[in-house]
Parts: structure tokens; sequence; C-alpha cells
């Protein structure tokens, strides 16, 4: 039998000392997703040092309006507090998406952040995959791809992040505060999350030992209004063929401010900094909506069977900004 | 007589209902056997091609590891019909998936680190594992799975559809199809010298029996099956599966019980799937919408271990008035895995097409769907020429539209919007014929008043167990309370399946009969049962021998209703209604649990269900439930099952047909319809899914 070292530390130092000192430990935060991965073969710790105890549990209002979040706060808890629901209702809706009651009681937003594709050929050690065991290949290319990325993938790999926490951080502007072997430093979220390149294997710009404590979130724009929606194969309890999140604040029948992410295109949650560019100052309107989200799809890379995801990303991002924008 | 009106036909709750949901009732890995061991199975990593060699010294490494069984070392099995349990016993590889290897070791963890560390190696020759519509190896079967013949002509189909007024002409396809079943087909076999005792999850643990006596060349009568409670079927558990046999060969490699639960990602694999269908189908029709020709081809596949076809044009010999008609199958044998019965083989696919096509008739006739098929009843079975016992499809469709509110629909597609959404309604007919196959029981009366009914029936979650009993209290004529039925196990009196809708009526038929029997010589004893008890048994193989001068057959109509996000493609059922008929409902309860589960299953047949079968790797690739997805509660609008009263005594002593499988016949065509409705999108590619409706909505950017 493979076996495995189990600790749980209650301080973030010797959690990280644990980790750091050894190339096979991982962290566990709910395992709703790690401990699917080891019963499939993919992952194989050597050691689990299990964060969920560590003090990283709080919800606080920051001084400037904002939130911070703890890294160990499970998903179901942070869709239902109050002041998540009140100024950050993309955050709640996609939390809410995601997986099934009983997951997000147990998953964590450190873990939710950190989870793998579920690419099936990742999730099958029978077969070939770059980022599962790097220069094996990618099988998925040819074959079944239907659920996978259009944007950013690499002829090395073609997976999808599948987060819908993460796609409504990135919209929010969110700060991801870290701690490791050499100290601490934040990232914005959307740098967290890494395009497959040559190197499929790494998800996140992590060094080994690092830790997410906390997740920050600036106070939300004056005015604005957000929004989380998520198209999938069944009404619940599925991964996000494409999804939206978006932060819109219209002024005088014009786009004041805006913030836009797509889930389900790509390896990581796609900010779409090039729509939100051509919308500023622009009319309030579905057509210059779709203008601006064609302009960031221009980059979109289709392949046989997963080409219906540019057109369903343009029209749901048209249909929620619309919605925001009270067109309807 | 007020007990026998009580309880037959009164909605009595399952009687191993609490044991159920308090976690009490006991499947087959569950069962507590001193020194058990656990068993994890290798499946084959090539599609085709031979075992060259294993390696198992990394596995067996581990003390926790007492043997892996391979096919050099494994006991050797006598030959069986059913080429997939000659487990471990040749180095062919007929398809990826297929067990190579057994790892057996003292905990769960240990056996399945263990057959991850048995390195298998092979000469891998080239596989072909696609259906195609013109796959060079299709072929034409003179008969399909030993009880229909693969053809039928009646008249000149040719002819007809050529001088029709109206025609359709149109392909439907269907992707492969999983049962999955909640509980994994599992084992626990225990060996004393020659007799074995199983604990197996299957739908019939007779057949289980015999061919695991068959298979270790021991008596019948030295093996006992035990498949008390069994967490779902849909086919899959028809026949006996790998689980009992590698558990048995382990459990006498090894000499202790050993425990074997299928992984869920080997089960695509190893227990069966519904073949992939492409059909086409032809009406030549007048334009009052009378079908004057009907021609219903399939092009399916099997396997080369197995070679079950999905006999998917038998429904077109059945459900309308058709006097030029071909119907057949063209099939081809593939380096797949084994397809065999998923619910309704046969009808549920075949269905899909035909009550397609019908709406399309429909459509183009600018007729009411409702209209065509009543049309379109006939009174004699058109393939054989049999008078139906009974046939009550214009009620249920009349029933079914009275309570839909089917006749304020405007028929114009395309047209009725709320903000983005579009919404639209479909009907589709069902239909299930009545199979019966003899079955034994007994039943005894004792002194205290109390009665006990044997019979090897298998209630895979439908409730037949109290079925059986309201059924053996109504010949009785003795309190529900005062009978105790005993199921699921080889030492009872011998029964059939629970499979083809056929459980309640053949082994009720039986049970009837044995119970009748025993009230009888209870009134003979003057009302007093003697010190020792009474006791009947019955056989009904002749009794089921009469009605056969009749076609038989449960009938239904079912109605959906869907919005449609244009924006998204994203299909949402709002209603679906079925109404049936479907002889006397023997317990309301049980009876629209069964309805409603089926018509659930038909929803996620029509909106996700879909296995791919990987052409590189010849696997089916979604092989667990994130990624085979099945309707979840949030899918399932507000469902309702009816039924219309059907008096029928051409059946059976309680007047049923069969229930299990009618409730997904149709289901999908009438979702499709109501798409077509909503949008005036004809899909007929199943899984509807947001990509097959996207490209249709540009119009509305």
């Amino acid at each position: 039998m493979k076996t495995f070292r189990y600790e749980r530390p209650t301080d973030p130092a010797a959690a990280i000392a644990l980790v750091a000192g050894d190339s096979g430990a991982r962290y566990l935060g709910g395992g709703t997703n790690l401990v699917d991965l080891m019963k499939l073969g993919v992952e194989t710790p050597e050691l689990l040092v299990d964060v969920s105890r560590l003090p990283f549990g709080e919800v606080e209002e920051t001084g400037g309006g904002g939130l911070r979040i703890g890294a160990a706060v499970r998903n179901s808890r942070l869709a239902t507090h109050m002041l998540v629901r009140e100024r950050y209702p993309a955050l709640s809706q996609a939390l809410l998406s995601g997986a099934s009651a009983q997951l997000r009681n147990a998953a964590t937003i450190g873990g939710n952040l950190l989870q793998r594709t579920r690419c099936l050929y990742f999730q099958d050690v029978s077969k070939p995959c770059n980022k599962r065991r790097p220069g094996s290949g990618c099988p998925a290319r040819e074959g079944v791809h239907r659920d996978l990325a259009v944007l950013g993938a690499s002829e090395h790999c073609i997976a999808t992040s599948t987060s819908d926490l993460a796609v409504a951080l990135a919209a929010l502007d969110a700060t991801v505060h870290l701690a490791g072997p050499a100290g601490t430093r934040s990232l914005p979220l959307t740098d967290l999350h890494r395009l497959p390149g040559d190197a499929p294997e790494r998800d996140t710009v992590l060094r080994h030992g690092e830790l997410i404590t906390a997740v920050e979130l600036p106070p939300p724009p004056r005015s604005a209004r957000s929004a989380y929606r998520k198209v999938r194969d069944r009404a619940s309890y599925a991964f996000a063929l494409a999804s939206v999140a978006a932060v819109l604040n219209v002024r005088d029948g014009a786009v004041h401010e805006v913030r836009l992410a797509f889930g389900g295109l790509a390896a990581k949650p796609w900010r779409a900094n090039g729509a939100e560019e051509a919308l500023q100052g622009r009319p309030a309107t579905e057509d210059s909506f779709a203008a601006a989200v064609r302009t960031e799809l221009t980059a979109c890379r289709p392949l046989r069977d997963n080409g219906y995801k540019v057109a369903l990303a343009e029209r749901l991002a048209v249909a929620v900004l619309a919605q925001l924008a009270e067109l309807d | 007589m007020t007990t026998l009106e009580s309880a037959l036909g009164a909605s009595t709750a399952r009687l191993e209902g609490r044991a159920k949901v308090s976690g009490t009732a006991r499947y087959a890995a569950e069962y507590a056997s001193e020194g058990a061991l656990y068993a994890w199975p290798v499946p084959a990593g090539i599609a085709r091609g031979e075992v060259t060699a294993v390696h198992t010294d990394a596995a067996m490494a581990d003390p926790a590891v007492l043997v892996v069984l391979t096919h050099d070392n494994a006991p050797r099995l006598r030959p069986v019909e059913d080429r997939t349990l000659a487990l471990l016993q040749s180095p062919h590889v007929a398809h990826r998936g297929q067990y190579v290897a057994l790892a057996v070791a003292t905990s769960l963890e240990a056996a399945r680190a263990a057959a991850a560390a048995v390195l298998v190696q092979y000469k891998a020759d080239h596989h072909d594992v696609v259906l195609t519509e013109d796959h060079p190896g299709l072929y034409a079967p003179e008969e399909i799975d030993g009880l229909w013949p693969g053809t039928r002509e009646h008249g000149d189909f040719g002819g007809a559809y050529a001088a029709a007024e109206i025609r359709t002409d149109a392909v439907y396809t269907i992707p492969p199809l999983h049962n999955h079943p909640m509980e994994p087909h599992a084992a626990t076999a225990v060996w004393d010298g020659d007799a074995l005792t199983v604990y197996d999850s299957n739908q019939g643990s007779t057949a289980v029996q015999h061919t695991l006596a068959q298979l270790f060349g021991i008596d019948a009568g030295q093996v006992r099956v035990v498949s008390e409670h069994v967490g779902g079927g849909f086919g899959s558990k028809g026949t006996p599966r790998p689980n009992v046999v590698l558990a048995a060969m382990a459990a006498r490699a090894v000499d202790r019980p050993v425990k074997l639960a299928v992984p869920r990602n080997h089960m695509p694999a190893v227990v069966g799937h519904r073949a992939p269908t492409i059909q086409r189908i032809r009406i030549g029709a007048g334009s009052d919408g009378r079908i004057r020709a009907l021609a219903h081809e399939v092009v399916t596949c099997t396997s080369t271990v197995g070679h079950f076809v999905e006999p998917a044009a038998l429904p077109s010999r059945m459900m309308y008035t058709a006097p030029n008609s071909r119907t057949s199958h063209r099939v081809t044998r593939l380096d797949i895995p084994a397809p065999s019965w998923m619910r309704a083989p046969g009808e549920c696919p075949g269905m899909f097409a035909l009550e397609s096509a019908i709406d399309e008739l429909a459509d183009i006739c600018g007729l009411d769907p409702v209209e065509l098929r009543i049309r379109n009843d006939t009174e004699v079975e058109p393939d054989s020429g049999l008078p139906f016992s009974s046939r009550h499809l214009v009620e249920c469709l009349q029933e079914g539209a009275r309570r839909f509110g089917w006749h304020e629909r405007d028929r114009r597609p395309g047209i009725r919007r709320e903000g983005r959404l579009l919404i639209g309604s479909g009907v589709a007919s069902s239909m299930y014929p009545v199979i019966i196959f003899p079955s034994c029981a007994a039943a005894h009366a004792d002194p205290d008043g109390q009665y006990r009914v044997r019979v090897n029936a298998t209630d895979i979650g439908t409730g037949a167990r109290t079925v059986l009993a309201q059924i053996a209290a109504d010949a009785l004529a003795a309190p529900l309370g005062r009978v105790h039925i005993s199921i699921g196990s080889s030492d009872l009196p011998e029964a059939p399946l629970a499979g083809g809708s056929s459980g309640t009526a053949s082994w009720g038929w039986a049970v009837h009969n044995a119970c009748a029997q025993v009230r009888e010589l209870v009134e003979r004893s003057g009302g007093s049962v003697p010190a020792g008890g009474l006791s009947a048994s019955a056989d009904t193989t002749e009794d089921i021998k009469s009605g056969q001068e009749y076609a038989r057959c449960a009938f239904g109509a079912q109605f959906a209703e869907v919005q449609v996000d244009t924006d998204t493609g994203e299909v949402r059922v709002r209603r679906l209604t079925g109404v049936f008929a479907a002889g006397r409902i023997l317990n309301p309860r049980t009876a629209r649990s069964q309805f409603i589960g089926a018509m659930t299953m038909g929803l996620s047949m029509a909106l996700m269900e879909a296995s791919t079968m990987d052409p590189e790797f010849g696997d089916h690739a979604e092989r667990d439930f994130a990624s085979y997805h099945v309707a979840a509660c949030a899918d399932l609008p507000a469902i309702e099952a009816h039924w219309i009263g059907e008096e029928d005594p051409h059946l059976n002593p309680m007047g049923s047909k069969g229930i299990g499988e009618i409730g997904i016949v149709g289901t999908a065509a009438a979702i499709a319809n109501a798409v077509h409705h909503a949008t005036g999108v004809r899909v007929r590619t199943l899984p509807i899914r947001p990509d097959a409706l996207l490209p249709h909505f540009a119009h509305f950017a």
C-alpha cells in the first residue's frame, strides 16, 4: 500500500517548514480534489500537511471597506456571508454555482484556487498527459476536448481551470496573500495561475512550500453591480462550459467602469483586459458589448469539438453585461 | 372481503424502506466475513492484442498482498456462453479495460495499490473502435439476440414510399450510454470445500447460481447466491458479471473469503452499455397523415466478445399502422467493451427515432402530433397481425393532453418568447411489451395464522418485495402483516431475473398460484391449520403459455415543456407529464416511483447522457459522475406520472403489465420535439446540449 504521513500543525510557520522540507509534501485543505486524485493515483504525496486548522478561518472587513478572506474559510460559509452577498454578489453566485452543498461545506477558499484540471486525460494515469507526466504527450488535442481550452493553450496542454471562485475573484481585482519559506508576498489573483506554455505541469506561480493564507478584495467600485453566470450541461453540479464574471458601472448610458473575466476557456481565469479597454466610455449597448468581447475572443484557437465555446462566451458575456446594465 | 381490496392496489410503503434509509440493509460488499480479503482488478491498457508478460514483483512486495492472479496462475474456468466471463483465461485482449489481472490483499487500499503496481506488457494490434454509417464490417444478422429476425418486410416499402404524397427521411443518432447504477457490481465470495456462497449484486441470482456452477464445474446445489438488496441495475446486472466470478476465483485461489466491488471508473468497460445507434427512418404518408410506408433501418455495433445487438427497430414493428414496412438491423463487431441490456433495450433508442420522425411527419402534414398518432393507431400488431390484448395508446394521449393543457398549444415553432428564453412543448408515445418468464414459488401457512412465502425474486430498488407480499396477501385473503416474504437467495424456489419489466408478472403469478393453493388447503381443513402447517408450491411453466394468441404491450404518452436559452443554448425541462396504460397498477406508490424514475432517466438521455468512444485508446472517456452526467435534482421539473385503469384478462392473475421500463421509452423524443417546438430547430443527435443549439441562434444575436 502507498503510505503517506499526515500532519496537522496549528502554527503556519510549522506547516510551511514541514512542506518546504519535503519535496513530496502537499498542503491539504478540504481534500475535495486532492483526495480524489490520490485515489486515482494522479497525486502520490509522501506527506499531507493539513492546513484547515491554521488561523486562516476568518472573514474580516479591511479598513478601506474591502474584505480579507482567510484561506481556510469554507466555500459555503463565504457564499452566504452577509458582506459578500451585499457587496460582491458575483462572488457569492460563483461559489454557489460550484460543486454540491456537501462539497462546498468541505472545500476551502485556498484549496479551491489550487484545484487541478478535470481534463479526462490528466485524471487517467494509464494515458499520456504533459501536465501529469511532462513530455509524455497530450492526447486531448486529437481526442476528447469538448470541455477544454480555447484561449491561452499550447501544443503541450489544453487543460482548463475549473474554479468558479477564481473567475469571480479575477473580476473583483482580488489579491492573494502568500506565506512561504522565504517570507510573505502578495500577488494579483490574475497572476496566480499560469498558462501552460512548455511547462503545463505548473498550474500556478507558487513555489514549493508557499501557502495561500488569505484572499483580499478591494472595496467594490461605487454604484457598480456584479454578477457571475455559468453555462453547463446540467442545471447543477457540473463544471462550466463557459462562465462570466462581470462588474459594471454605467453612467449616463456609457460604460464608466467595467471588469470582465471568463471561466472555462483557459488554464486560468481569463481577465478580459482587451474588452474592458475597448468598452471604456462606450455606450452601454449590446452592440458595443458584443464588439468589445469579440475583440478579446479573437485570440481563441478552438479545436475540432470546442469551437462552440467562442460563440458561447461572447453571447454569455453580452447577456451578463446587458443584465447588469438593465438593458432587458 | 376487505383484505382482498386493501392488499393489492394499496400504496404500501416498501417493506425494507426503513432498513435502507437507516443503513441496516446489507448490500453485497457489506457482508462481514471472518478474515475477508479485498480484490482489485487490473484493466487492460490496450484495445486489442496479447498480454506478453505480467510483472507482479512490485505488487507482491507489500506483505499485505496475498496473490496477483493472471491468465498464468488463475483457476481454470469451464467455458460458458457469455465469453466476457472467461476471465484471466487467456492472454488475448479484446477491448481496453478488459481485466488482465487481479490483486488480492488484506485491505482495499493495499489491493488498489497492488493493482496499480502490476506491470503488464502487451503486443498491441491495430484496433477498430468507431461506428460509422458505412463501416466496412457491417452485416445484417438473420436473428438478433436469439429472439427476433434482424430484418422484416411487409408489402412493398419502396413502391409505397415512392408513391406517397408526403415523405420524411432523416437519420437519428444516439451515443453510447452507460447504466451506472448507484451500487457498483460487487460480490463477497466464500468457499467451504466445494460449496460456494456468494453475496452478489445482480438482477437475478438463479442465473448467477447456474453460471457459477458451470464455470467452476460444481453442482448448482453447491452454489448459494444471496442478493437480498440490490442498489439498481438498469439491465447491467441482468447477467452474471466479472465481480462475482473474480471474487469466487480469488477466494478459491487463496482459500479465504474475498470481496470485490467494481471501481466506478472500470464499470463502463466491464458491465455492459447501450451501444450507439445510427437510425434512418423514412415515412411515406397521405396528406391526412396516415402512414402508408415505414422504414426503420438501424446501424449499430457490438463487440468481439459478446454479440448483443441493440434491437432498436423493434418498436416500428408494433407501434403504428404501416401496410408497407421494412425494419432492419446492421451491425459491426468492433474492439469495444461488450454492449448489453440497458433499460428498455431496443424500445428506448428506437422510440427516440420513431417518435421524432412522427413529429416531423405531423409538422409536414400540418397536423397536431397527438391527432396524427391517433389516426395511425391500430388494433392489431402490424408485424405479427395478432390483435392486441389491450391497447389504450389513444386514451393515454388524450388524458395526457388534457392534464398537460396541450390543446391550448399553438403548433407553430419558435414563436413563444419569455425574455431571452424560447418555450415549447412536445409529445411522444411510450410502449413496452409484456414479457413473462416461468417462475416457481412456495407458500406455507403456520398454525398461528402467519404465512411464509418464498420466491427467488430480486428487488433492485423497484419495490418488488413489497408488491409480491401484496399479491400473496391478496391470494391468501390475509392481512399483509401476516405475510412474511423471502426473496433474493438461490435457496428459494427458482425464479427469473428482474429484467424486461417481467419481474412482478412472472414472480407474482407463481406467488399467486402457491398462495391460492394454500388458501384452498386452509379452507379445506376447515379454516384451521394443523401443527405442521400447510404448504404448496407453484411452477408457472405451463400457465404462461396461455394468451399467446394476443400481442401484449403496455402503452403510454409523455408530454414535455422546455425552455431554451437563446444566449447559451441551455435546455431545461419545465414540466414532464406521463400517462400510462399498463394493466392493473398493483401499488401506486412504488409504481409512480418506477414511472418518474424512468422518465428522469429519459430526460437525462435527452439532454446530458453521453459516452465518447476515444478512437486513440478504445475506451469510453467519461468514467465518473463528474463527466458522465445524469440529471441532478435541479434538472428535474414538475414531473408527473398518471395511469388509466386498464383491465386486460389476457395477462396474468393480477392483470398487470410491466412498468419498469416503459417510463424511459419516448421521453427523449418528447423533449426533442419540445425543443423543436420552442426553437424551430430539429435536433436528431442526442444529447441536446448547448453546442447542439448555439449555432442555430446566430440570428438572435
